[in-house]
């Protein structure tokens, strides 16, 4: 994590994580899993679903200097709950659902009453999905991988 | 001369009308979709991501489907796009040593930490036209895993630089020196190209920048108009996680990932008053699968820090400006394209001017003929 000015309390760093993973999971599996709970809190938005650009950056030579890599589609929406909870989301793409979808999420999980429901029913299976796609995409990888060897040549 | 210009709307639509009636084709055949723009023609939509400068796959098939599969095209389209939205300011800059490696090939180390995986590639294909595919073959299912998983890909650890195996002997350039801390790069979407222009602005004018254009500059560099054969020291493809710290929190979040592929070339170098003989590098890299790109980018961005390390700028791939305003495919399509645009005018105007040039010689040449046969 590049940025260190901000405090990093485990509250923060288990939102980071659960953010993380609704913005990474697909709108499919996201929209799945967050109908199956049935939940309908009462919300307003304090920020509509808009969908805008975020500017790429790089490190010349991948440890240098940054640089301006090229634009990215950008989804971003914030509400609040009866309660006064914020969520907020930002997901990559266009996808306004996946946004509103992951910002009620967020307020949720920062709620005492929903949190280990969202947790134990949203996020980690969530979080076991994206893991199951990682090991399938790594063994597909490792599959390539090159065995170099050796052949002997000469006489002894 | 008065030039009507007006006068051309019915064609023009009925125009239109035709294009999308030939971009449809035979409607007995089934339509394309951008979902198998996107999935079967990922390579296309990743050179229309690049030069559109918009990491966004849907968007990329879409105007690739728009404009009948014209890369050029469809690349304006996505340009044009862009300009209706929002900027939510910058990413944090990605961190591609923790890639989720999918292809990563070096022609320097054989024995690379990590290995050499070759992921998906053309290279070593026969370039034979496979029949099966015109017959509707079935699509061939990747195999599964066939050696046990490497303890890096594994556990998702990061997996190190190649170059920085020679950096450990000091043998090659740091990409930044020790302690320098990170300034703000200029963006060119938002201010103009100023030269002589920094690498960060370089870099991302050739990231941007078109794909043919810069191949033929590589190519002509290494073949002798220039000074660059370098070896590639790594080419990587894979995932990296986008963080960003949006204002309202103040902690950074990753919003999604990318997929990105990375060249780093390395370079000789015989050294100048201040450094020793070392190899320096170039770096590139682009959207999605982009070898060609990423590397091509990585040869031209060596060979235009000619000047700062002191080389001499003989040739055109060196010389930044010439390079730097000429990549932008959209811009070259664009000033080439005017031409079909009515000049009536002005070529009324030049022939006017060779009729006249031509009846002053006329006359010359009788007068000249005229004294001639009197003298």
């Amino acid at each position: 994590m590049s940025v260190e000015q901000q405090q990093e309390t485990p509250g923060t760093r288990s939102r980071q994580h659960w953010m993380g993973v609704l913005a990474k999971s697909s709108v499919e599996a996201l929209q799945q899993r967050w109908q199956a709970l049935s939940l309908e809190p009462e919300y307003q938005f304090i920020r509509k679903p808009e969908t805008g650009l975020t500017m790429l950056r790089g490190r010349v030579g991948g440890s240098g200097q940054p640089f301006n890599m090229g634009e990215m589609t950008l989804t971003r929406c914030a509400v609040r709950l009866a309660s006064g909870t914020l969520g907020v989301s930002y997901v990559s793409g266009r996808n306004c659902q996946h946004a509103i979808t992951a910002a009620l999420a967020d307020a949720l999980l920062q709620e005492r009453s929903t949190q280990s429901l969202l947790q134990r029913e949203l996020i980690e299976p969530l979080q076991a999905d994206l893991e199951a796609e990682r090991q399938q995409r790594a063994a597909q990888a490792n599959s390539t991988r090159v065995d170099f060897f050796t052949l002997v040549r000469g006489e002894d | 001369m008065y030039v009507a210009v007006k006068g051309g709307e019915k064609a023009i639509d009925n125009a239109h009308a035709l294009m999308r009636t030939q971009r449809r084709g035979d409607s007995a055949i089934a339509e394309l979709s951008v979902d198998q723009i996107r999935q079967q023609l990922p390579l296309a939509v990743d050179r229309v991501m690049n030069e559109g400068s918009v990491y966004d796959p849907e968007l990329a098939a879409l105007a690739l489907k728009q404009a009948s599969g014209d890369a050029v095209e469809a690349i304006f389209l996505l340009r044009a796009y862009r300009t209706t939205l929002p900027r939510f300011g910058y990413s944090e800059p990605l961190d591609t040593e923790q890639m989720q490696i999918e292809r990563r090939i070096s022609g320097t180390f054989k024995d690379m930490p990590g290995g050499q995986i070759l992921g998906s590639t053309y290279d070593y294909t026969h370039r034979l036209l496979d029949f099966s595919l015109l017959a509707a073959g079935e699509a061939e299912v990747a195999p599964e895993e066939a050696n046990a998983l490497s303890e890096a890909l594994a556990a998702g650890n990061s997996c190190p630089r190649v170059l920085e195996l020679l950096n450990k002997e000091g043998l090659i350039e740091q990409s930044r020196e020790a302690g320098t801390p990170d300034e703000v790069p200029r963006d060119l979407t938002r201010e103009p190209v100023n030269y002589p222009a920094e690498r960060a602005v370089r870099l991302q004018n050739l990231i941007r920048g078109d794909e043919g254009f810069l191949l033929s500059l590589s190519y002509a560099s290494m073949r002798g108009y220039g000074d660059s054969h370098p070896f590639s020291g790594e080419m990587r493809t894979g995932r990296v996680s986008v963080e960003l710290v949006p204002e309202e929190l103040g902690f950074p979040i990753e919003v999604g990932e990318v997929l990105l592929t990375e060249s780093e070339m390395v370079n000789q170098f015989h050294g100048s008053k201040e450094l020793p003989p070392q190899f320096t590098r170039g770096y590139g890299i682009a959207f999605g699968r982009a070898e060609r790109k990423a590397m091509s980018v990585a040869l031209v961005e060596r060979a235009l820090r000619a000047e700062e390390l002191g080389e001499e700028v003989l040739y055109p791939t060196q010389d930044q400006e010439f390079v730097l305003s000429h990549t932008d495919c959209v811009s070259a399509n664009g000033f080439v394209s005017h031409l079909k645009l009515p000049h009536y005018v002005d070529f009324q105007s030049e022939l006017e001017m060779i009729r006249r040039l031509r009846k002053e010689q006329v006359q010359r040449t009788e007068s000249t003929t005229k004294e001639e046969a009197d003298a």
